[in-house]
This record gives C-alpha cells, structure tokens and sequence, in this order.
C-alpha cells in the first residue's frame, strides 16, 4: 500500500497552510488530496476584497490570497492530487480515494490533517414554508455561479441571513445590475462584521431588516415573490407584521456548518456546539495522529486565523511523524478540559495537555449574544488568572484569549474556564 | 460644526469611529475611536472624498476557466462605481492571464487600472 508521512485531506487555504508548515518543519512526503480540479478552496469564488491584512499586511481578493499560499507550496514542490475525493478515513489512518485516473485507491498516512472547510446550511435545514420553485439559492452556490462560471443568477433578489457571504453577495449582485430589496435577518443582531454592513449593504441603500425571516416563497417554476414577517423575542414571526416583496431569486446566508462526514465515519469525537472534531492545544482529535484545522473545525470569520491556525497543524503532525520515527511516541496522561460557559459557546481548543503544549496556546472561542462592557475570564479551577475588559462581543465576530505554558507550571488545575463576567 | 458615527471598513475590526467635521479639509476633521493610523485616514477620506475597491470578473477565452477575477488596483471615487461596472461588463481578455496583469486601463478616466486577481492558464 502506498504510503505517506503526511496525507492532508483538502487543498483550501487550510490544507495549503498545514502543508507548507509541515514541510518547513522537515517532512518531505507530504501529499493533498484536493476535490476540486485547482488547489486554493472556496477563496477562488470570494473575488472580493479584504483578505490577507493580518498575514500579509495588505489588502488582498481571495483568489490572490490563495495565490500566495499556492505559489509557496509549489515552490516548496509538495504533492498534490486534484479532482480527487476522499471518500473514507479510517481510524488506523488509512484513506481512501477516487479520482478519474486511478478509480478507486486506499492510501496509508503516517499523520492525517483534516482540511475539508465547511458548507452552507441548506433551505431544507431552515424550514421556510412555501412552493418550490428555482431561484432559491444559498449565497456562496450564487457566489460561486457568478463569479466562476459567469452566470447571471437573479435580477430582483431578496436575501435571508446576513452572514458575510450574504452581504457580500447582496453587493455583488447590486454591482451586476440586479435590484437587492432588503436583507432580512432573524436575529436582532448582524451575522456578518461590521464592516461588510457599511460597505456591501449601506453603500448601496439595501435596507436590513433585523429580526425578520422569510414566512412565504411563491412561484410555480420560478420565484415570483417571498413574504417577510417581523419575529418575536421568541423568534416566531409576528401576525399582521407580513410584507411582501415581487422578486426572482431567494439567496440564503444562514451559516456555515463544518463537513465531518468522514471525521464521524472515522469515530472521531465531534463537539456538539461547533460540529467540528474536539481537539486538544495541539489540535489534535481523540484519534492519535488525526488532527484537524480551518472551517471543518470551527468556522473562522478571518482566514487569516485559519492560515495561523492550519500551520500549527501542520507543525504539530510534523512533530508527531517524526517522534513516532524515533518510537517513543506515548499518549500524555494530563489532559485538562477547557470549559466554555457564562455567554461563551464554546472553545477551539476544548482540551489542553501541559506537559505537551507549546509555550503560548491562543485559545479561540465565539459568544452566545451581543454582550456590552463585559470582561471576558479565564479561570485555572477556582482562581481567575485573566480578566480582559470588552465593549462590545458578538456571536459574529470570533474572540481569543491566550493562555502561556509558563502560568501553568505548579498550578495543575482540575479545569479551566473561559467565560464572561460584568465589568 | 457637524459630528458623525462610522464604522471603519479598513479592516475586519471594524473601529467604531466618532468623526466632528469643523471645516471640510483635513485639518478640520477630528477622528477618535480608531485603534489605528488607518482609521484616520478612512475618516478623513470618507468625509471629503469616499473611495471604494471594487472587484468583479470578465470573461477569458482560451482557458479552462471562463471568468477571471478583477479589480481595481487602487480605491476609486464611490461615485464612479457604476461608470466604472459598465466598463468592466464590455471587457473580455485572452489566455494566459495572470494575477496583477492589467486588463483595462485608466477605468471611466480616474488614473486607476483594472488588474487581475486570479490566473487564467
């Protein structure tokens, strides 16, 4: 059986990201297995602006931000199989693929990185009444259809959700010629960041209609309108508040869900809150050697982060195939949990190993609410080690704390807490 | 004397900028709630004169790929947006292209050229 040091299953900017980090840290069999026919992931359609002023320094599109990370990992030569789908990970680390050459093949992996990225919740997960006709779309299947492919999508669009990729899309389209109407959003706060409400919705007069969601969608073969309603405290729509709106295209931009079918099929223990696997500071999942990075683990608001957080990946499954080399390779016994509570949903990692982690661990995590002036904690069993003051958190924009190997030496606590406190 | 509430676009952070407009040059603009030079600098410019990416496709022939990303290679005024849509929508290109390579010069007569962001091979 085909065998190697590191087999990274996606070629997005995570799967790049762990590649070349993995090869600088002195693995030359590395392998990508990418299901699309080019490497560089959902960034190809995300032809927008604003990527890469974190890692980069400067202002990129998506598909130049991949650029970077795909020329490297040319330069560094590191293999890599296109249009190629995984099809079966198994616990003992053995994949198993399809592609147009080969067919059918089962590869062994010395470390495996999962790397496959998210998808978009669907119409049939929201439950909007009404017919079934085309031109209901979910954002980033428009995105992709007229940025990729050059289609013309819709000319009078309305848009349930207000992720990013929604308020992107709603720009998009207005630059296109189609008329957006309104953005509707269930929650009485924005999904997306702020700075794509001032400059996808507020530059073009597209109005965001908080705490609304779509209650009807007419139209026999194609959408003729959708209905609206305002929605309660208990987020059902309130009767008498409906308003209707003649239009030809639904988009839905009503989150993102990370792709695990075959981290669940590899009895990988997932975690119910971000449906991505549990991983620990290394972020490695309850199978040894299997670690996981970028949206199948948690979806990122920044790919930024996802860079930063895929090459941890990359470095950590390095390590792992080399000290397994050297046989000595012995599961750590200290695990601490890492608890998420009081406002904080959860936590990337959920557990952390003293006596392996690095010396600085950024501890990633999302709030339950649009929180003002809170402190967010962070607690080593009883006592508070960190307090840091916040005027504004929001279930849309991702938060971290850091957490230094050095404040743990001689503490052993049982657990450690990050939650939210007033100020 | 006039004041303003703006969300920096200059990067995901999104600063919660408070702008007092005394006179409308740079001097007479007074910004505070950015955590950065740039938020200063967006403050000003939106205030005198606003200015936008903007980032679309155009058709490519003899690739694989159909489309290739554009954008302008530096910010141009909000008001041009759409004179400057009009131009890309009539614009196709030949293979190969590649990321920084310009497609379309001076768009709608503001100085700033078109340029790739993806390749086309």
């Amino acid at each position: 059986m085909e065998r190697h040091d590191i087999v990274i299953i996606g070629g997005g900017p995570a799967g790049l990201a762990a590649a070349i980090a993995a090869r600088k840290e002195g693995i030359k069999d590395i392998l990508i297995l990418e299901r699309d026919r080019k490497l560089g992931g959902i960034l190809n359609q995300c032809i927008h602006n604003g990527f890469g002023l974190h890692t980069f320094k400067e202002e990129l599109t998506g598909p130049e931000y991949a650029g970077r990370f795909i020329e490297e990992a040319k330069k560094e030569d590191i293999p890599y199989r296109l249009s190629t789908m995984v099809i079966e990970i198994t616990p003992d680390r053995e994949i198993t693929y399809v592609n147009r050459e080969e067919g059918l093949v089962t590869i062994k992996a010395g470390a495996v990185i999962l790397a496959m990225g998210c998808r978009e919740r669907p119409r049939g997960a929201l439950n909007i009444p009404g017919m079934r006709p085309a031109g209901v779309y979910t954002a980033g299947t428009a995105q992709r259809l007229t940025n990729i492919e050059g289609k013309c999508v819709g000319r009078e669009v309305v848009i349930l959700g207000s992720g990013d990729i929604g308020l992107i899309m709603a720009r998009r389209m207005t630059l296109e010629g189609a008329k957006v109407k309104a953005v509707a959003e269930l929650m009485p706060y924005s999904g997306g960041l702020k700075r794509n409400i001032v400059q996808c919705l507020d530059d073009y007069g597209i109005p965001l209609k908080l705490s609304h969601t779509v209650v009807d969608i007419e139209g026999k073969e194609r959408v003729t309108g959708v209905t609206i309603a305002e929605v309660g405290p208990d987020r059902k729509p309130i009767p008498g508040t409906e308003e209707h709106f003649e239009c030809d295209t639904l988009l839905l931009s009503c989150g993102l869900i990370p792709e695990n079918e075959l981290s669940r099929s590899a009895g990988i223990e997932m975690n119910a809150v971000t449906s991505g696997p549990c991983v620990n500071d290394r972020l490695e999942t309850s199978l040894m050697g299997v670690y996981a990075c970028g949206n199948v683990l948690h979806v990122h608001d920044l790919v930024d982060y996802v860079s930063e957080e895929a090459a941890l990946a990359g470095r950590n499954a390095a390590k792992f195939v080399m000290e397994e080399a050297q046989a000595n390779q012995t599961a750590s016994g200290d695990e601490i949990k890492i608890i998420a509570r009081d406002g904080v949903r959860y936590t990337v990692p959920q557990i952390l190993s003293p006596s392996q982690m690095n010396d600085k661990v950024v501890v990633r995590f999302r709030v339950a609410d649009v929180y003002k002036n809170k402190a967010v904690c962070v607690y080593y069993g009883n006592e508070r080690v960190q307090r840091i003051k916040k005027k504004v958190l929001a279930p849309g924009e991702m938060e971290q704390v850091i957490i230094m190997k050095k404040t743990l030496e001689g503490v052993n606590p049982d657990s450690i807490t990050v939650c939210l406190e007033e100020q | 004397m006039e004041t303003k509430e703006m969300i920096c676009i200059g990067c995901p952070l999104g600063c919660p900028l408070n702008v007092t407009i005394n006179e409308m040059n740079e001097a007479g603009i007074e910004v505070s709630g950015n955590t950065c030079p740039n938020g200063h600098t967006y403050a000003v410019n939106e205030v005198l004169h606003p200015e936008r990416i903007i980032t679309s496709t155009v058709p490519v022939t003899g690739s694989s790929d159909v489309r290739v990303a554009v954008k302008t290679a530096h910010s141009v005024p909000k008001g041009k947006i759409f004179e400057c849509m009009d131009e890309i929508h009539r614009a196709s290109v030949k293979a190969p292209v590649h990321i920084g390579d310009v497609v379309i010069k001076n768009i709608a007569g503001t100085g700033v050229d078109i340029i790739a962001t993806s390749d086309a091979l």
